[in-house]
């Protein structure tokens, strides 16, 4: 048992590191490594304009998209390998955020599904960030129950006509192009009526509208389709196939190994060190210390988790189940965390001016976008049921519309 | 990266759990349990000859001299199996406790002797309430002989020796405490059995009355050596603890399988799954912890305290946790006597208390953490 790299490994660490030391944007270190959950941002540059010139900058050097093969604009890594270059990569990672829908989930299920000459066309500038990508699934009426998507896709010609509203997708607002999820079939039960396409975001009758969610912010949109064209060569994988092609992508979502889940604990840790209470400082405080304490067992077993999950790819083996459980533990400890961190600085903990931004304001930052993590990409539920029954093996839950026609569906609870 | 236990290590974990599932079974626990035997002795033997009471013993002490991470493995399915011996006792406080401070002498005396499975040794540190702190020690060594009585002591009945905790000054710093190895067969003491919540896991009351006693380490040594002593037995009560919560999950899922209510297995209710998920989650953090335990246990880092406090905490809460919801998972079924739910249940609220409470490891944890943040 160890935490050494293997030779090939320690090489590929070393070159990572001088090239990252040579190139990185070091301007925004600082700021990007105090980043914190509901908080990434520059104070005197468009963060999105830096994210790209860095993952063009990688991408020239052939340091993007590393585990994609190269001729789709990758560098053909081993998986360990790119769990090397995160770790080297560092706080200049958060500039990647922008690009872990289009990378993490379209890429590969582009290339899973693409037609050849559409995948030389279209990854290349995807891995390079000159095109940015979203991935339209959810739905109004259809959110952990994906299938249960309403937009349709009807056949005209050798096109489809698309119609409906997609929510909920992340950076629709700046995206280029989006993988899109409809319903081609009514007539069937639900997971046999769909189809997969992928659409250029600037077609006619695509219509982008940011949400604004309940922490203020807008990172997600809700998308429109009017009678939008797509030509049945963007098509991804058989008409009714829609719902296995999906799945390819979510495996791809959650199967991000090393990928850093914000749990708030060296900020609060770091917030504890220095915060003076009425009797002492809070670090020496029995009660505080307690707290602490739970919530770093928290930090360090999914840390270390984690670390076994690389283990295993860098033994070439598989990964096990293990890795579900980040997202699970880390969205409600933030949020606990920020609680907690506004709790101990009393009444002021409601005040978020300029001057208390350090302090209160980034934990607040941090309790209103919790919410959403506890949701986004599978709800806490939703992760449960896939713990219960993909690692525990206990039964899937009764499905009373799983053979239904589609449109024999009741529609409302009352 | 190889944060994983080596091939070998693990056909060594499955050689135990073969032999435990043999040897140990939870009709064998309960005659324990029930009060008709003090510990398993047949099991105890059998330990012995498979070498592993002795497997981080050097040979040179007549061990097996393989490891820590070999014993890490063997405690986790001491753990899953709720093996009623006083193994935690022997190897993991009083060995390891001569392994660290103990003269050649004490070494040759007394290691081939555990290995062997001769000699049962324990820790005599507490004297009623409290967690481990030199302020509560109050049992005094002076002229080579102790004075004073020790309560609870792990498995002390059934003991050979014990490490004793003694007060040789008073000057309220942590050299005031020396350790002392004390032959129990000897005289001077006077053993009572109490009755407690894992009856499968006995516990004493010692009284020593001008019992004759040998130094273990140098004189107001005793609190560092004893620090070492729990920052190791944590890591490995750790690995048991995190072996009775993997057992204590598997139980609740395969009953959430079979069990059927409302014309379904229970298992396909969902506040039955999340139950079982939230316990999965629990066991698989504890059990990250440990193995970061292993590694700074194994190479003898100077992260041990940190990584042995975190993986006390995560598997003490793992182990309760598990525990707790497999009765609840059971429902009725659980709460009787007659099914082994509640074995668990004991043996896991039993352990959160043996080597301190978890306000005692919270404390440690941060303080740890805190000293390597200012430095």
């Amino acid at each position: 048992m160890n935490f050494d790299d293997t030779p090939q490994e320690a090489e590929f660490r070393t070159t990572a590191r001088a090239w990252i030391g040579a190139n990185a944007p070091r301007q925004y270190e600082e700021e990007l490594h105090k980043s914190s959950l509901g908080r990434t941002q520059l104070t005197n540059a468009d963060i999105l304009e830096v994210a790209k010139a860095w993952q063009k900058r990688k991408a020239d050097a052939g340091w993007a998209c590393l585990h994609w093969p190269k001729e789709y604009g990758g560098r053909g890594s081993t998986p360990i390998e790119r769990v090397i270059w995160q770790q080297e990569e560092g706080p200049f990672g958060q500039l990647s955020r922008m690009f872990i829908i289009g990378h993490g989930m379209c890429g590969p299920t582009m290339m899973a599904f693409a037609r050849e000459e559409h995948k030389r066309t279209y990854l290349p500038p995807l891995a390079s960030g000159e095109k940015v990508w979203c991935q339209l699934f959810s739905e109004p009426a259809g959110g952990s129950d994906v299938a249960g998507l309403r937009t349709r896709a009807e056949k005209d010609g050798d096109d489809w006509v698309i119609n409906g509203q997609k929510i909920w997708t992340s950076g629709a607002h700046y995206s280029d192009y989006g993988i899109l999820l409809t319903r081609t079939d009514p007539t069937v039960p639900k997971h046999k009526g769909l189809t997969m396409f992928f659409l250029d975001m600037k077609s006619p009758g695509v219509e982008v509208r940011p949400i604004r969610q309940a922490s203020g912010a807008s990172d997600f949109n809700e998308v429109y389709f009017t009678n939008v064209r797509i030509p049945d060569h963007q098509r991804l994988g058989e008409v009714g196939d829609g719902w296995n092609v999906s799945l390819t992508t979510l495996m791809n979502e959650r199967s991000a190994i090393g990928a850093a889940v914000s749990t708030g604990f060296p900020e609060l840790f770091e917030y504890c060190s220095s915060l003076m209470l009425d009797d002492g400082p809070a670090i020496e405080d029995r009660a505080v210390r307690s707290k602490l304490a739970n919530w770093a067992v928290k930090a360090s077993g999914l840390r270390y988790t984690s670390m076994r999950a690389i283990s295993a790819l860098s033994k070439g083996e598989r990964p096990g189940p293990e890795n579900s459980i980040g997202k699970l533990v880390a969205g409600s400890m933030v949020q606990d965390v920020a609680t907690y961190a506004l709790d101990l600085q009393g009444a002021s903990g409601v005040v978020s001016g300029p001057e208390d931004a350090e302090v209160a304001g980034r934990f607040q930052a941090m309790l209103l976008r919790a919410p959403g993590t506890r949701v986004e990409g599978g709800t806490d539920e939703i992760m449960r049921n896939i713990i219960a029954e993909r690692v525990l093996g206990l039964p899937g839950d009764i499905r009373v519309d799983k053979d239904v026609p589609f449109n024999k569906i009741p529609t409302k609870g009352r | 990266m190889n944060f994983d236990f080596s091939d070998d290590q693990k056909q060594l974990r499955d050689q135990a759990r073969k032999f435990l599932t043999e040897k140990c079974s939870p009709k064998a626990v309960r005659v324990v349990l029930d009060g008709k035997a003090s510990y398993d002795e047949e099991l105890w033997k059998g330990l012995a000859e498979m070498g592993f009471l002795g497997v981080a013993i050097p040979e040179a002490f007549g061990g097996a001299g393989a490891g820590h991470l070999e014993l890490c493995v063997i405690a986790e399915e001491m753990g899953r199996a709720n093996a009623p011996v006083p193994f935690s006792s022997t190897v993991y406080l009083a060995a390891e406790a001569l392994l660290i401070a103990g003269s050649d002498d004490q070494k040759k005396k007394w290691l081939p002797a555990i290995a062997s499975g001769e000699a049962i040794g324990t820790l005599a540190l507490f004297e009623g309430k409290g967690n481990p702190s030199p302020k509560n020690v109050k049992l005094t060594a002076a002229n080579g002989v102790l004075n004073g009585v020790k309560k609870p002591v792990a498995d002390g009945a059934v003991a050979d020796f014990a490490v004793v905790a003694a007060r040789t000054g008073s000057s309220g710093r942590d050299g005031d405490i020396s350790l002392f190895v004390v032959d129990l067969k000897a005289g001077g003491v006077e053993v009572k059995s109490l009755t407690n919540l894992d009856p499968t896991r006995g516990q004493a009351e010692i009284t020593f009355r001008d019992c004759k006693a040998e130094p273990l380490g140098a004189a107001g040594e005793g609190w560092s050596i004893l620090t070492q002593m729990l920052d190791r037995a944590a890591v490995l009560c750790a690995f048991e603890q995190v072996g009775g919560a993997d057992r204590a999950l598997e139980m609740g899922r395969d009953y959430a399988l079979d069990r059927i209510a409302f014309g379904r297995q229970i298992g396909s209710f969902q506040a039955v799954k999340h139950m079982l998920a939230d316990m999965y989650v629990s066991a698989t953090l504890a059990r990250s912890n440990s193995y970061y335990g292993a590694w700074a246990l194994s190479t003898n880092a100077a992260e041990l305290p940190e990584a042995a406090a975190a993986a006390r905490i995560s598997a003490t809460q793992a182990f309760q946790h598990c525990a707790k919801n497999n009765i609840q998972v059971h429902g009725g079924m659980g709460f009787t006597w007659e099914f082994d739910c509640h074995m668990y249940y004991r043996r896991a609220n039993a352990m959160a208390l043996g080597l301190g409470s978890l306000t005692y490891w919270e404390d440690q944890l941060i303080e740890h953490m805190r000293k390597k943040n200012a430095a």
